[in-house]
């Protein structure tokens, strides 16, 4: 037993990033994680603490290290996408969106409207999925068990959809360099129609149940506040911004896959603190919703590829009657295409803030270097900032109001 | 044979100790609430609501090792993570089980690289492999109720360490 009875954190090792109490021992070291169930996932905090008070907050990341951008290097320009699923596994489609968007503007491939279309309605599919699973489990972390139930109910209908046009779940690789893998379904448009509808009564029976709740509001209002100097100082975007009174949204500032067609607000709240970005990710909720309809209603006819046959693979009924188009598609799928030797940078709004992919060419088909930019990273880097002063308890309602995810920010 | 016969339809079975116990454990068996990576949400979704796998007796997730009887090693290891988690299943108290969700905690999956460890076999002794990644929810519960027909089967002498 005495291998793992309670052992006191030595003081040692942290010596530079605790106070000088904690060396006479008047404040005490303790671990949170790397396994604990409201880390969401397995960062590990070391809290120094003054009775229940956190004085100090470290972030020690790196356990869920995969090296992703390393396995992109060593893989063609098609075949590095299936790595970009399994970085930020709660934005999948988004993931996808900034790696294409990249690799398009690395070799300079235009997208026909309808792909661009479908990117847009099934990227907010998915941020609607990622804030029902932040909506489901900060719930859960606050004792409100029931959110993540019917969260995750209407999650599975999102699931479905993606299952429906890519195959799979969550690992979807479904947008490829050119536009999207296939086209949709004939099911499509009813599933998403369906979901349309429902959804907004389902928005309005979370809200009965959390916004205007004693025990929640309690728990939320005032706690963790960030003022937008701070967040602006540490790189920090996203929703989590903009409940701090940033107005800052890629999808408006910088426009990308035909964002500029759609009428949508932009949610802002000035409180900056942990309720604030509660209503900041409810009203996205909203507000994706309305895009979805709207692409959904001018959603084009025509190609959903481009037809540069240079990048984009040529479709199975030219490969039995054009000898180039056997051509193309063994040199696509043995050797890759090749980029220029230059260097892009592509971003778009995640669920969480930026995520930007910088990619830089050799002249080969296989990327030189890769490297992402992630939203949560930089989000997490501010919460020793946010929790000071506070009581561990609410250290766990502000971590679940970042709405980090770890395979974001240790690739 | 024996004493059923004799007490005639009183409502009595007779069974062994060992398939008592077995059937014991596989109704009420505690995992432990521990997700690593991707494939941590779809054991979330196993859990809520469409899936539900507490109709295989496995509603209550501890987050202690202490109090658990399984650990689902959901998502990928990496080689800082390794010793973390064979402490924990060091913790848990016996008899335990592992099931490797997903192919990266099963073989490292698609990561063949510096950072993962090829197969969480390598750290703990699993007993279920579940392929996919992520496997969907069904998949999870299958893998769930192959151990539990493991489990049926275990002899106690073969749990008795020497």
């Amino acid at each position: 037993m005495s291998e793992y009875q309670l052992q006191e954190i030595p003081v040692g090792p942290y010596r530079h990033l605790v106070s000088e109490r904690a060396v006479s021992g008047e404040t005490m070291l303790l671990n949170m994680g790397p396994q604990h169930p409201s880390t969401h996932g397995v960062l590990r905090l070391l809290l120094e603490l003054d009775g229940e008070v956190v004085v100090n907050c470290i972030p020690d990341i790196g356990f869920l290290h995969t090296g992703v951008e390393k396995n992109m290097e060593a893989k063609t320009y098609q075949k590095a996408e299936v790595m970009t699923d399994r970085l930020d596994y709660m934005n999948n489609m988004g993931n996808n969106l900034a790696y294409v968007m990249a690799v398009e503007k690395l070799v300079d491939l235009d997208v026909p409207p309808r792909a661009q279309a479908l990117r847009v309605i099934l990227t907010e599919l998915q941020r609607i999925a990622s804030h029902l699973v932040w909506l489901g489990t900060s719930g859960l972390d606050l004792a409100a068990m029931s959110m993540f139930l019917y969260c995750f109910r209407e999650r599975e209908i999102i699931l479905d959809i993606f299952e429906l046009v890519s195959g799979q779940r969550m690992m979807v690789t479904y947008f490829r360099p050119g536009g999207v893998w296939r086209d949709v379904p004939v099911e499509f448009e009813a599933a998403v129609r369906n979901f349309i509808k429902i959804f907004p009564k389902r928005i309005d029976e979370y809200e009965a149940l959390l916004t205007k709740n004693p025990l929640w509001l309690d728990r939320m209002v005032g706690i963790g506040k960030l003022d937008a100097a701070t967040a602006l100082q540490h790189g920090v975007t996203g929703p989590m911004l903009r409940a701090s009174g940033v107005n800052w949204d890629l999808r408006k500032t910088r426009p990308y896959a035909g964002y500029e067609q759609y009428d949508f607000n932009v949610p802002v709240e000035t409180k900056g603190d942990t309720y604030a970005r509660y209503i900041v990710r409810v009203q996205e909720l909203r507000e994706s919703l309305k895009i979805v309809e709207q692409a959904l209603n001018k959603l084009p006819l025509g190609p959903v590829h481009s037809d540069n046959r240079k990048f984009v693979p040529p479709p199975r009924s030219e490969i039995g009657t054009s000898m180039e188009a056997l051509i193309h598609h063994f040199k696509l799928w043995t050797e890759g295409f090749p980029a220029p030797k230059a260097s892009v940078y592509s971003a778009i709004e995640s669920p969480r803030g930026e995520l930007g992919v910088y990619l830089e060419g050799d002249g080969g088909p296989k990327p030189y270097r890769v490297h992402w930019r992630t939203p949560s990273f930089d989000n997490l880097s501010v919460i020793s900032k946010i929790v000071k002063g506070h009581l561990v308890a609410d250290l766990i309602a502000i971590l679940a109001s970042t709405d980090i995810v770890l395979g974001d920010i240790d690739r | 044979m024996g004493v059923e016969q004799k007490l005639g339809n009183l409502g009595i079975v007779t069974t062994t100790l060992e398939t008592t116990v077995n059937w014991a454990r596989t109704n009420a068996m505690w995992p432990m609430l521990f997700g690593l990576a991707c494939c941590a949400i779809e054991m979330m979704s196993a859990q809520a609501a469409d899936y539900d796998m507490s109709r295989f007796g496995m509603e209550l997730m501890r987050p202690s090792p202490r109090q658990s009887d399984l650990m689902i090693v959901a998502g990928r290891v990496s080689r800082k993570m390794a010793p973390v988690l064979r402490r924990l299943y060091d913790q848990m108290p016996e008899p335990k089980w592992v099931i490797a969700m997903g192919d990266c905690a099963s073989c490292g999956g698609v990561f063949n690289n510096y950072a993962v460890v090829q197969g969480v076999d390598e750290v703990v002794p699993v007993d279920v492999y579940v392929a996919g990644c992520p496997p969907r929810p069904e998949a999870l519960i299958h893998g769930v109720v192959t151990l539990f027909e493991k489990v049926k089967g275990e002899k106690f002498k073969d749990l008795v360490k020497a």
